[in-house]
């Protein structure tokens, strides 16, 4: 008898919790609230980071909260909380209600939860089918020694981490939603030196929903692929600034559209007045050579899902077809205050975060060029194969450093070059970028916004933009 | 559970998984924060945060550590056995131990308890602000980034030797971005962040006069001739040029090959005589000071560059066990125990005979560049490597006339900037990283549009 009495009293993963969450809505609308949902978590993740000949870091950690939010009208409360009882989120509800000061006795009508949409079935087995630490262990060990046999290389890191999250979601518009996420990442990297030169590499792998995946990955390809990069760079010179034509490389290439001009189609940044195209549906803002998509349905790429972070399966919505802007991406906020609607893009970094209008897997589509066709269209320019970070500013200006780049001279490719970085603002550059080759392919990655850091994938083929500035000295 | 509760809990469970030797961080939080769009109100947030780190020593006394926010009985023994098992991969070339200062006395600020003003409170102060800064000038259209936010949390630190610390703290914050447009031109943007203990100590006057003049300040501007300039750093932006290259004096990187320094160089000449930086996580005005670090190391003032010359590498307890020293309040709590630096001072030392003096931002009437805020950290240093290449907001002075200059990077390498520093200024500001006067250093690259 107690044991039931406290069961009914708490979120338990892995049980019906539907009394007890309709038990909650029902509280928030009878406060006044317009809208109640609960976003509840439970995470089981860990990480592994092996230098040199040797297991270095093994972090487990355990995670489990609930976030609660309210809207009246287009104001919305939040609110997050470790305290998963009944006492503690009835708590959050209150805390959240008296922040929106509602105090008008209109009232929105809950009719119940619908019936459970239960993603999750079929991943229950997920935690006992991914890599033990032994076996993850043993694989970035074998990795970081296939960098071993050369004395330039100082510091070799393979790192593995790995993300379950269970979520239940529950609205007042009656979505039940539970699903299971999984998610692991494995990268190498190395520094090589000799003498006064220093060169780095690195490559980083991603998936979802697919616990067998990290056997799979062929770590002496990548390790292959990490040493080459970081010897082509060691002795590399600076490239020289100014404004000039460039090839991106396919994959994480994509990173420069995902920043300048992806963040500025997510509905968060119409609602704050700084995206350059908030009236543009419908008119010409890229070169026609250009279509944009963002889905999260790609099986197993790493910014997939099954279900948004606010209950709705995620749609493939062509952002930008053939230059031309087409959607904007969104969540419920993001369709209550600008109309967009919404398009299954609503994420989180975990329950401490509001869901927001967030990329999943983004992509420029392939064209008809071979990656050749581009750079033989060059006579002098820049080839970047490989790119780090960057970052947007609040007016829409990027800035990309490039980790690995060469030079194009009368349509090869020449000299490699360090020290470049890309800079520009994606109304600017869209329209430049007039060529687009046929290898389209992805890259995973991890975005950082409003909503906190969330699995997306990049990607585009070869594209040539005519004309940009780069930095160098 | 309060935390002597958590700690008797832990010895507990510990006792009886037979786990002899352990040491555990913890914070508690609870948060509230607000943003505001024209007049209303946008996200209005509080939060309940709880986190544990804890790590056990096994029989080979090797570490094995795991993180978890349920503090319940049940959590507690659940991490402590995965961090049971986590310890059979702990590193066994490297091992770790308690910190031999964790029961040293700490100095705890002596600072007026805050209390929570309240969402509506906060509410009503930043939709005050965003008016007055919208309507501080025409050209001001909107405060896209803004937000106000009080915290108030407990940090704790104890190991089964019986060192138990703790303290309990309150800060607040108030960030307004203006966002302002004028016809045919870009749209500029600028802001200004400040920190107090409570809300009730926060200029908000000066944050808004700060955000409104900066943000005007840039809306006629030009672009600049890629070229080589002379440099005049802002205190801020030097600050984020010494916390981004912090590895060069931080034995953890140098230990794991990913800094400029090695083992040898205590000594070496990186710059000019009258060059010094300390860290001083202490100092009065670092509002953000903790008293210890994640191995209950106490927090102390340090000296990392004297008269131009690296004086001290910053430690956790492991490395500096390997450099033969002691830990000097700088370690995280990990399976790995990372290190940082907390609050970075520069000042000019006695020995500033080799300085171009006439140099000074606000009466020097050649031509330089005014380097105010640098951006995009994360994607433009490389700090193994010691390059930079980074978007900025600042100014060219040139023929009398201050001109804002229209998105342009500077790059350069970080030994180098050091070596060609041409003149440090008398007067030190504060902000929110650090202490610093104007810095001048002489031939840096500069790309522009133009």
């Amino acid at each position: 008898m107690l044991s039931s009495q406290i069961k009914s009293n708490e979120i338990v993963f892995g049980s019906c919790n539907k009394d007890l969450l309709e038990e909650i809505i029902f509280y928030g609308i009878g406060l006044g609230a317009d809208f109640v949902e609960i976003f509840i978590e439970n995470t089981d993740n860990s990480s592994v980071l092996a230098e040199e000949d040797f297991i270095t870091s093994v972090s487990p950690s355990f995670g489990r909260g609930a976030g609660i939010r309210i809207f009246k009208g287009k104001k919305d409360g939040f609110v997050s909380t470790n305290d998963l009882t009944k006492h503690g989120l009835m708590r959050s509800v209150s805390q959240a209600i008296e922040m929106l000061d509602i105090t008008d006795n209109k009232k929105e009508v809950f009719n119940g939860l619908n019936q459970h949409r239960d993603y999750s079935l079929s991943k229950k087995k997920w935690i006992n089918e991914v890599p033990s630490i032994h076996e993850i262990s043993e694989k970035l060990l074998v990795s970081t020694k296939f960098l071993k046999n050369n004395n330039k290389i100082i510091t070799r890191k393979g790192s593995y981490s790995r993300s379950l999250q269970e979520v239940i979601i529950a609205s007042s518009d009656g979505t039940y939603v539970s699903d299971i996420r999984l998610h692991q990442t494995v990268g190498l990297n190395v520094i090589a030196s000799d003498a006064q030169y220093r060169s780095s590499g690195s490559r980083r792998f991603g998936s979802s929903g697919m616990p067998n995946e990290f056997r799979l990955w062929d770590n002496e390809k990548a390790a292959n692929d990490v040493f080459e990069s970081s010897m082509n760079m060691l002795y590399a010179d600076y490239v020289d600034a100014g404004q000039m034509p460039v090839v991106l490389a396919n994959k994480f290439g994509g990173v420069i559209f995902h920043e300048a001009c992806g963040h500025l189609l997510e509905t968060t940044q119409i609602e704050r007045g700084t995206t350059p195209f908030e009236n543009k549906l419908n008119e010409k803002i890229a070169h026609e050579s250009v279509t944009a998509i963002d889905e999260g349905i790609s099986e197993g790429s790493f910014g997939s899902l099954s279900v948004d972070d606010e209950g709705m399966e995620p749609e493939k919505s062509v952002l930008i077809k053939d230059g031309i802007l087409k959607k904007f991406i969104s969540d419920r906020a993001g369709e209550l205050r600008t109309g967009h609607k919404r398009t299954g893009s609503g994420r989180r970094q975990n329950y401490s975060f509001a869901a927001a209008s967030r990329m999943r897997n983004t992509y420029i589509a392939k064209g008809e060029h071979s990656k050749e066709d581009l750079i033989n269209s060059i006579s002098e320019g820049l080839y970047c194969k490989s790119m780090g970070g960057g970052s947007v500013g609040a007016t829409g200006q990027f800035n990309f450093a490039v980790e690995e780049g060469y030079l194009i001279k009368n349509g090869k490719l020449t000299s490699p070059v360090k020290g470049a970085t890309l800079i520009g603002e994606a109304k600017e550059v869209m329209p430049k970028i007039s060529m687009c080759g046929n290898d389209l392919e992805l890259a995973p990655g991890f975005c950082g916004s409003i909503s906190g850091s969330v699995n997306v994938t990049v990607g585009q083929p070869h594209i040539k933009v005519d004309s940009i500035t780069v930095g160098g000295r | 559970m309060n935390s002597r509760e958590i700690t008797t809990q832990i010895s507990k469970a510990a006792d009886l998984l037979n786990l002899k030797k352990w040491d555990y961080g913890a914070s508690f939080s609870n948060d509230y924060s607000v943003q505001v769009d024209r007049g209303e109100a946008k996200q209005l947030k509080a939060s309940q945060k709880q986190i544990l780190t804890l790590r056990v020593w096994n029989q080979s006394n090797l570490v094995g550590i795991t993180t978890t926010s349920d503090i319940s009985e049940s959590g507690i023994k659940k991490a402590l056995k995965q961090a049971n098992i986590a310890s059979d991969f702990g590193n066994k070339n490297e091992t770790t131990e308690f910190s031999p200062l964790a029961k040293d006395p700490i100095k705890v600020k002596e600072v007026k308890k805050r209390n929570p003003v309240g969402i509506k409170k906060l509410l009503t102060l930043l939709r005050g602000a965003e008016v007055k800064l919208i309507e501080s000038h025409e050209s001001i259209k909107s405060v896209p980034y803004n937000g106000l936010s009080e915290s108030f949390f407990e940090r704790v630190y104890a190991n089964s030797e019986g060192a138990f610390r703790s303290y309990t703290k309150s800060q607040a914050s108030l960030y307004l971005y203006a966002r302002a447009e004028e016809k045919n031109k870009k749209p500029r943007s600028s802001g200004s962040v400040k920190l107090g203990y409570g809300v009730e100590d926060i200029d908000i006057e000066t944050c808004i006069k700060e955000a409104s003049n900066k943000t005007i300040s840039h809306l006629n501007y030009s672009s600049i001739k890629t070229d080589k300039y002379l440099i005049c750093f802002s205190p801020e932006s030097f600050l984020t040029i010494i916390n981004a290259f912090s590895s060069m004096f931080n034995a953890r990187s140098i230990l794991d090959g990913v800094s400029l320094s090695n083992k040898n160089s205590i000594g070496e000449k990186l710059s000019t005589e009258a060059l010094n930086i300390y860290d001083d996580g202490l100092h009065e005005k670092n509002i953000s000071s903790s008293p210890f670090d994640g191995e209950g190391t106490p927090t102390k003032r340090l000296c990392l560059i004297n008269k131009g010359r690296i004086e001290n590498f910053i430690h956790s307890e492991s490395t500096a066990r390997i450099f033969k020293t002691i830990p000097t309040g700088h370690a995280g709590l990990g399976s790995k125990v990372s290190v940082s630096p907390d609050w970075i001072v520069v000042e000019k030392s006695e020995e500033n005979f080799d300085l171009k003096t006439s140099l000074d931002h606000s009466t020097y009437e050649g031509e330089f560049v005014y380097i105010e805020e640098l951006n995009a950290i994360h994607a433009g240093v490389r700090a193994s490597q010691g390059s930079f290449s980074l978007p900025f907001d600042g100014w060219l002075y040139k023929n009398g006339k201050k001109i804002s200059i229209d998105s342009a990077t500077v790059a350069g390498d970080i030994k180098y900037l050091f070596k060609n520093i041409v003149n440090i200024e008398s007067s030190q500001e504060i902000t929110t990283s650090g202490i610093s006067p104007h810095i001048w250093v002489d031939e840096l690259s500069i790309t522009g549009d133009a």
